[in-house]
């Protein structure tokens, strides 16, 4: 019998140093100063210093920012409609329609999901002339429309667990809809919705694939320049550019569990 | 769900009503057009032009009198055997890495679930933590790692373990190890969903009738668990089939999968035609175990409410 747990505690070992070894070693390795990327040669700042003269890394870095920001915010809000409608409206026309749509990109092979809205920007072009040049625009526009699946399951689930009587009582005492909805039902879905904005932006920021597809001449985004660089093997900048950005999501990551937090329990206080 | 009907209720409804329209017609325009226009270039002659495919229906035409339609691209897949052994190819080498993933998974979720609350959290959360961390980035760290000169190999060496190299990098070890690696926290979170819901009283009653804790395992938790194991197994195996970033990182030259296929077909080819109807029998071969899944969801959702 112990040795059985043994082989489970070394199995579990084994996983978890799976998942964070290969990160640890890229951190420690961007402080190296050695080129060769597997040569220890001292502590040093150097790759780090070299990235701020670094302009199409800059550039790349700004543009995959905007881009992510901008699609964040979008898919929120249409990902959030969506997930009222499909939970609120009874009899909705053509639910399952939509509800197939979205659910679909969260299983779909994101080469197809770029290579179908390349085709469709083509085709939108010739008959309206819009988009005339593909690039940031398309990109976001592509990212809107993946990213809002993922928001609607996270603001669904919230909505499954979520106490209807606050905003019945509301409406009851002659509240106006819409000030019901976003005084009442916005501040409840709160928590879902700085999740579902920060995951929508975390895979903006992170989508190589789609983006390629459909991008245009001129617009790179940090995704792209780092996957034409490490696709001829390891380069100690981009060691860096991760180290910076695990440093970005570790702290995203803690302000938004302790906001979510906090959020929760002021809520609870509320109720009590 | 419920009031419909009511005065002030019924206006906030109506009003959620009218807005679902723009979101409607974003995911009309922007996700179930483009797979129809696939469809359609499938179906194109390429050309030397830009767009390099023949226009399927002449726009202006008198309807569907246009329509130009080859089963060529089709043709061609089936006839060149190469396709054949691609889309084969990623299929064992997702259900390979599926099942990989399954082996360290399954003892990892189980071993979660077993602990205090507090500490469940906490193990948790390091699962799904790198999955906040780049995608692109954490598949690259690999390469560092499994590298000829790369960090294991020269622990390796340095213990004496090995006196040459292991070729770690650039085959299929290295997309399998890239699999297990990223899809990790999908198969062990629906796993963990599962196990945690188990009735303990079940095992207790098993031990009372002298089930060795072996036997309570594979005769009680393991087939209470064989929804987990389908869900995450299918959450792990639809995308890693059209996997693109794994393989073309981590695999070598003779390492097939067809999301790199398609790729080249694309961007390299720029055989637009083909790349489609490749795209489509892609779906094809996808269809049955997404619809799984959707099935698995709902019942899922269901059970919940």
């Amino acid at each position: 019998m112990k040795n059985r747990s043994l082989m489970l505690m070394t199995i579990v070992a084994f996983g978890y140093a799976l998942l964070y070894v290969p990160i640890i070693s890229v951190i420690v390795y961007s402080f190296n100063d050695s080129r060769l990327v597997t040569l220890w040669g001292g502590f040093s700042l150097r790759w780090y210093v070299s990235l701020l003269s670094d302009e199409d890394l800059l550039g790349a870095a700004l543009l995959s920012l905007r881009i992510a920001i901008v699609s964040a915010t979008f898919a929120t809000a249409l990902g959030a409609i969506v997930a009222l409608a499909l939970h609120r409206v009874n009899r909705l026309r053509g639910r399952l329609l939509l509800y197939g749509m979205v659910t679909a990109p969260l299983v779909m092979p994101e080469i197809i999901t770029g290579l179908s809205l390349l085709f469709l920007f083509i085709s939108m072009a010739d008959l309206i002339g819009w988009p005339a040049s593909r690039g940031a625009t398309t990109i976001t526009i592509a990212h809107i429309t993946f990213s809002m699946a993922y928001v609607v399951v996270i603001v669904r689930s919230r909505l499954a667990a979520m106490d209807e009587s606050l905003e019945d009582a509301a409406m009851d005492l002659g509240g106006r809809p819409v000030a019901v909805f976003f005084d009442i039902t916005v501040p409840m879905l709160l928590p879902a919705l700085v999740s579902g904005w920060l995951l929508a932006f975390t895979l903006s920021l992170d989508d190589l694939v789609i983006s390629s597809f459909v991008s245009g001449p001129g617009a790179t985004t940090l995704p792209m320049l780092i996957f034409a660089k490490v696709r001829l093997g390891v380069t100690p900048d981009i060691n860096a550019i991760t180290t910076i950005i695990i440093l970005l999501v570790a702290v995203a990551v803690a302000t938004a569990a302790f906001v979510s937090g906090r959020r929760e329990s002021a809520g609870l206080r509320g109720v009590r | 769900m419920s009031n419909e009907a009511t005065g002030n209720g019924g206006q906030a409804l109506r009003w959620l009503r009218r807005t679902v329209a723009l979101p409607y017609l974003w995911l009309l325009l922007f996700f179930l057009a483009p797979f129809l226009i696939i469809l359609k270039i499938s179906f194109a002659d390429p050309i030397v032009a830009q767009p390099p495919f023949t226009p399927l229906l002449e726009w202006g035409a008198q309807g569907l009198a246009g329509l130009k339609a080859t089963f060529e691209n089709y043709a061609y897949l089936f006839q060149d055997g190469y396709y054949g052994i691609i889309y084969l190819a990623s299929l064992k080498m997702a259900a390979i890495g599926t099942i990989l993933c399954l082996l360290l998974g399954y003892p990892m979720a189980y071993f979660i679930a077993r602990q205090s609350p507090r500490r469940r959290q906490i193990l948790l959360m390091a699962v799904i933590l790198p999955f906040w961390i780049s995608f692109l980035l954490r598949v690259y760290a690999w390469i560092g790692l499994l590298n000829n000169r790369g960090v294991i190999n020269e622990f390796l060496l340095w213990l004496g373990v090995i006196d040459h190299p292991l070729t770690m990098l650039y085959n299929d070890f290295a997309v399998y190890l890239g699999i297990v690696y990223s899809y990790l926290p999908f198969m062990i979170l629906p796993l963990y969903a599962n196990l945690e819901r188990h009735d303990h009283d079940l095992l207790d009653a098993a031990a009372d009738l002298g089930a060795r804790r072996w036997q309570r395992f594979v005769d009680v938790t393991l087939p209470l668990s064989v929804p987990g194991i389908i869900g995450g197994c299918l959450l792990v195996f639809i995308p890693t089939v059209g996997e693109f970033t794994i393989p073309a990182l981590l695999g070598g030259a003779d390492t097939l999968m067809i999301g790199r296929v398609l790729w080249d077909e694309f961007f390299i080819n720029r055989d637009w035609p083909v790349a489609s109807a490749v795209s489509v029998v892609l779906l094809l071969l996808l269809v049955v175990p997404i619809l799984w899944f959707q099935y698995l969801q709902r019942r899922e959702q269901d059970a919940g409410s």
